[in-house]
C-alpha cells in the first residue's frame, strides 16, 4: 500500500475487495456506531441545533458568496499581524511554496499538526522528494505514517486499524522513525498512547518547523483556529521557531462571533464532546512567545471551479466533521480507501469530483458510491444537502454539461461507458410516456412468465448474484382494474 | 371523497396485491378510488441516476395525468403506495422546475407541475393526516417488524404514522427492528452498479430483521421490499416481505391471502 491514492480503481472495484475484509468490516462497524451514537446523545443535548445548523450554513453560504473580500480583508489581517501570506493555485504550487519555505529555515525535519489541506495536495511526499522529513503528531496519522498507509476517516484517520494491528506497526516501524516502541508493548489503550507520546516528544522538542491546517480562519482579525483532542496541536503551534499553515480558502469566517456557532456544532458532530480539549488560535507573531515566523499559504486547488457550481457550491460549507462518514451506510461497508481521496465517504463523493473533476475513473464512480438514503444530510452540522449534489454530479458524469474547470467555463463530455444506460434511459423514458407500449410490456412479461430465468444476464447479473428476482404477476394491475371495473365486478 | 391512485410502475407490474390492497382499504374507508389509465412512471429511476433530462417528460406526464381530474374536482387527492415516488414528486418536482427555470428554459415546467406537487400523498399520511384514521379496522394475526424506508423517513417525514396504523390492528405483534433507520441497500441503480455494498446493506437488514422473531417484515415501498425479499429468498431465511397496504386491507372476513 502506498501513501497516495494515485491510480485508484473505480469505487464498487475498490469495494469489492473491502465488503470481504472482514477485519475491516468489524472495525469500521464498531467504530462508526459507537461515535454514531455519541453524536445523537451529544447534539440532542442542545434545544437549538436546527437553529445552529441553520446559522452554521447562513455563515458559510454569506462567506463563500463574499469570499474575495473576507480573502482579502484576511491578508491585511494576517500581514498587520507579523505574518506573510502566500497564494497557491494548485497542489504543486502550493508543494513548491512549503517546501522553499521549510528550506528558507535550513532544516530537514518538520512537525505537523494534522491537516486535511496538507493531505490533499500530498505535502508529505513532495517534501520527502525534498529532502524533508515530515513528522505526523496526531495519533492516529502517526499510525497511517508509520504503516506506510493510507488514512481511511477524515476525523479518525486510523479507523480501519484495531489495536493489536496498531502495537504490531508501533513495534516494526518507530525504531527506525526515532524512539522506538517500548520493550513488550501490548495492545492496551494506555500502552499504545504512552509509546506514542515518548516518540513524539522528541520530535516536538527537536523541531525548529511547524506545519499545520487550520479549521477556521477569523478574517477580522487575521487569527488561525485549530481544534484537537491530543494537545499535539498545540505542541506543534507553538513550540518551533517558525509555522507554517496551510488552509484551504474556504475555512474562512468573518468573525469572531461566527467562531460561537461552529465551536459548538464541530466538536458535538465530529467527537460527540461538548468542546474541544483542545482549542488554539494564534494570530501572526508575538515578541518572543511562540513562533517568530508565520506563513499561511492559502490553496485553491478546484476550489473556486467549485465554488462556480450553483449546486455543487454548498460542499465548500463542509467543515470536516466527519459524522456523513459515521452515519453512511455505504462508508460503513466499504471503508475509507474505496473513495480514492483523503475524502472519503459521503463528502469525499462530493467533493473529490469536484475539486479533481470527473475525469478519472475513481471520480467518475463517486457520485454513484451512495444508496441516497439522505442519512448523511440529516447528520450535517452545515446542512449539506449531500444527495442532491451526488444526482448533480450523476448528470455531469452520465450527460456531460458545463462545468467550472482551472477557471474556464467548459462544456464536459458525457463520461465514457454510460452509452448503453443512456440509451435505456431514453427507451424507458418513451415506453413512460406511451401507457399503451407500456401496457404491452407488461403484458408480455406476464404471459412469458413461466420463462423468466432464476439468473439475469446483463446488468441485472449484479442482482442476481446475491438476490431473487421477484416473480412477475400473471396479471398487472391495470388489467385487473379494467377486467373487473376496479375491483367491483369480480373481485378476484 | 375520491382519490386518484397513483400505483407507481413497480407496483403496477410487479406487485398488482399491493394496488388491490390500497384499492380494498380506500373503498372500506369511504373512498372512492379511480386509477387514471394513463399513469406510468414518476421518472424517479431517470432522475436518480443522472438522467434529469430525460425524467423531465415523465414529470410533465405525470402532471397531465393527473392534473385535469383534480382541477375539475373529479379527485380530491393522488395517493400512492410508495414513499419513494412521493418523495419524488413533492420534493424533486419543485427541484426540476426551478433547474429547468434557472438554464433558461422558461417556468413552464414548474407552472405544470405545480397543482400536482402538494395534492400528492404517501398512503400512509393520507391515511393518518387527511383521513384522520389510526385505526382502519384491520386484522392480521402475525409477528411484524417494520422497516421505515429511507425516503419516507427522512425525505417525507413519515415519522411513527406507519407504526401508529400497525399498532392498532387487530391480532398483529410489533417487534422493534434493530437498526431500523438504517437503508436496506436497495437504491435504485445502486442496487446494480455497487452491487457488493447493497448485498451487505441488504444482508445486514435481514439479519436484523430475523433478530426480532417476526414472520413478516412490512415498509411502505415495495421497491425496497424487492430487495429485501430477493436477499431473504437468497439467504432461506423464514420471513415474508408484505407492503403495509396488504397488512391494513386484511380483515377478519376477508385474511390477506
Amino acid at each position: 500500500m502506498s501513501g497516495t491514492f494515485v491510480g485508484m480503481p473505480a469505487f464498487p472495484k475498490a469495494a469489492h475487495d473491502a465488503v470481504r475484509n472482514t477485519t475491516l468490516r468489524a472495525n469500521l462497524k464498531h467504530a462508526t456506531h459507537t461515535i454514531r451514537d455519541k453524536r445523537e446523545r451529544a447534539v440532542s443535548e442542545l434545544d437549538d441545533w436546527a437553529r445552529l445548523r441553520q446559522a452554521g450554513k447562513e455563515i458559510k453560504d454569506h462567506t463563500l458568496h463574499h469570499l474575495e473580500h473576507y480573502l482579502v480583508q484576511l491578508e491585511e489581517s494576517v500581514t498587520a499581524a507579523g505574518g506573510t501570506v502566500h497564494w497557491a493555485r494548485d497542489a504543486d504550487e502550493a508543494n513548491r511554496i512549503v517546501a522553499g519555505l521549510v528550506k528558507e529555515t535550513g532544516e530537514s525535519e518538520v512537525v505537523k499538526v494534522k491537516s486535511m489541506a496538507t493531505q490533499e495536495i500530498g505535502l508529505n511526499e513532495h517534501l520527502e522528494t525534498e529532502g524533508i522529513h515530515a513528522y505526523e503528531t496526531d495519533l492516529a496519522e502517526l499510525i497511517v505514517q508509520l504503516g506506510n498507509d493510507r488514512p481511511s476517516h477524515i476525523l479518525v484517520p486510523a479507523i480501519h486499524r484495531n489495536r493489536g494491528e496498531i502495537r504490531d506497526i508501533f513495534r516494526k516501524e518507530m525504531g527506525s522513525w526515532g524512539r522506538p516502541a517500548p520493550e513488550g508493548l501490548t495492545d492496551t489503550p494506555a500502552e499504545l498512547a504512552e509509546a506514542a507520546r515518548l516518540h513524539l516528544r522528541e520530535k516536538f522538542l527537536r523541531a525548529k518547523v511547524g506545519i499545520s491546517g487550520a479549521n477556521f480562519m477569523v478574517a477580522e482579525t487575521g487569527t488561525l483556529v485549530v481544534v484537537e483532542s491530543e494537545g499535539n496541536g498545540r505542541m506543534c503551534l507553538t513550540l518551533p521557531e517558525t509555522l507554517i499553515s496551510v488552509v484551504g480558502i474556504e475555512k474562512i469566517v468573518p468573525t469572531w462571533q461566527d467562531l460561537e456557532v461552529f465551536l459548538q456544532t464541530l466538536p458535538r458532530s465530529s467527537t460527540a464532546e461538548r468542546m474541544n480539549p483542545y482549542t488554539s488560535t494564534w494570530t501572526g507573531t508575538t515578541d518572543s512567545d511562540g513562533p517568530q515566523n508565520f506563513h499561511l499559504v492559502l490553496i485553491d486547488n478546484g476550489r473556486t471551479d467549485t465554488l462556480a457550481d450553483e449546486v455543487g457550491r454548498q460542499a465548500l460549507r463542509c467543515i470536516r466533521c466527519s459524522a456523513c462518514l459515521n452515519v453512511c451506510p455505504v462508508y460503513e461497508r466499504a471503508g475509507g480507501h474505496a473513495y480514492g481521496s483523503v475524502y472519503p465517504g459521503p463528502i469525499g463523493a462530493i467533493l473529490s469530483p469536484q475539486l479533481r473533476g470527473t475525469g478519472s475513473e475513481i471520480d467518475a464512480s463517486l457520485p454513484y458510491a451512495s444508496s441516497l438514503c439522505g442519512a448523511c444530510y440529516e447528520v450535517c452540522p452545515v446542512a449539506i444537502d449531500i444527495p442532491e449534489v451526488l444526482v448533480h454530479l450523476r448528470e455531469r458524469v452520465v450527460a456531460g454539461g458545463p462545468a467550472t474547470r482551472n477557471g474556464n467555463k467548459v462544456m464536459l463530455r458525457p463520461a465514457k461507458g454510460h452509452a448503453a444506460e443512456r440509451a435505456a434511459m431514453r427507451a424507458a423514458t418513451w415506453a413512460f410516456t406511451h401507457p399503451a407500449a407500456l401496457a404491452t410490456g407488461q403484458r408480455l412479461a406476464s404471459r412469458t412468465r413461466r420463462f423468466h430465468p432464476r439468473t439475469a444476464p446483463g446488468p441485472g447479473k449484479a442482482w442476481t448474484a446475491t438476490r431473487d428476482l421477484p416473480k412477475v404477476p400473471a396479471e398487472p394491475f391495470r388489467d385487473w382494474w379494467k377486467r373487473t371495473n376496479g375491483g367491483k365486478e369480480t373481485n378476484k | 371523497m375520491r382519490v386518484a391512485l397513483f400505483l407507481t410502475c413497480v407496483n403496477d407490474t410487479l406487485y398488482p396485491d399491493t394496488g388491490r390492497a390500497v384499492v380494498k382499504l380506500l373503498n372500506r374507508l369511504g373512498v372512492e378510488v379511480d386509477f387514471p389509465a394513463a399513469q406510468t412512471c414518476c421518472g424517479q429511476p431517470h432522475y436518480n441516476t443522472g438522467y434529469r433530462r430525460e425524467a423531465e417528460p415523465l414529470a410533465t406526464h405525470y402532471a397531465d395525468t393527473f392534473g385535469p381530474g383534480l382541477a375539475s374536482g373529479d379527485y380530491d387527492a393522488i395517493i400512492t403506495p410508495s414513499g419513494s415516488c412521493a418523495a419524488m414528486v413533492r420534493e424533486l418536482y419543485p427541484r426540476m422546475g426551478e433547474r429547468a427555470r434557472s438554464e433558461g428554459r422558461g417556468g413552464r415546467l414548474a407552472t405544470t407541475l405545480a397543482p400536482v406537487i402538494p395534492k400528492t400523498y404517501e398512503l400512509t399520511e393520507f391515511l393518518v393526516d387527511v383521513l384522520k384514521v389510526t385505526d382502519v379496522g384491520a386484522y392480521y394475526p402475525h409477528k411484524v417488524t417494520y422497516h421505515p424506508t429511507c425516503h419516507g423517513l427522512r425525505s417525507l417525514g413519515l415519522g411513527d404514522r406507519p407504526t401508529q396504523l400497525l399498532s392498532e390492528v387487530k391480532g398483529l405483534e410489533l417487534a422493534e427492528l434493530p437498526g431500523a433507520a438504517e437503508c436496506c441497500g436497495f437504491g435504485g441503480t445502486f442496487a446494480v452498479k455497487n452491487a457488493d455494498v447493497s448485498s451487505a446493506m441488504g444482508t445486514d437488514k435481514v439479519r436484523n430483521a430475523e433478530s426480532t422473531g417476526a414472520d413478516v417484515l412490512c415498509a411502505a415501498d415495495n421497491s425496497c421490499l424487492m430487495h429485501i425479499g430477493g436477499t431473504m429468498s437468497r439467504l432461506k431465511v423464514g420471513m415474508r416481505p408484505v407492503h403495509i397496504a396488504e397488512i391494513l386491507a386484511s380483515t377478519e372476513e376477508e385474511p390477506l391471502a
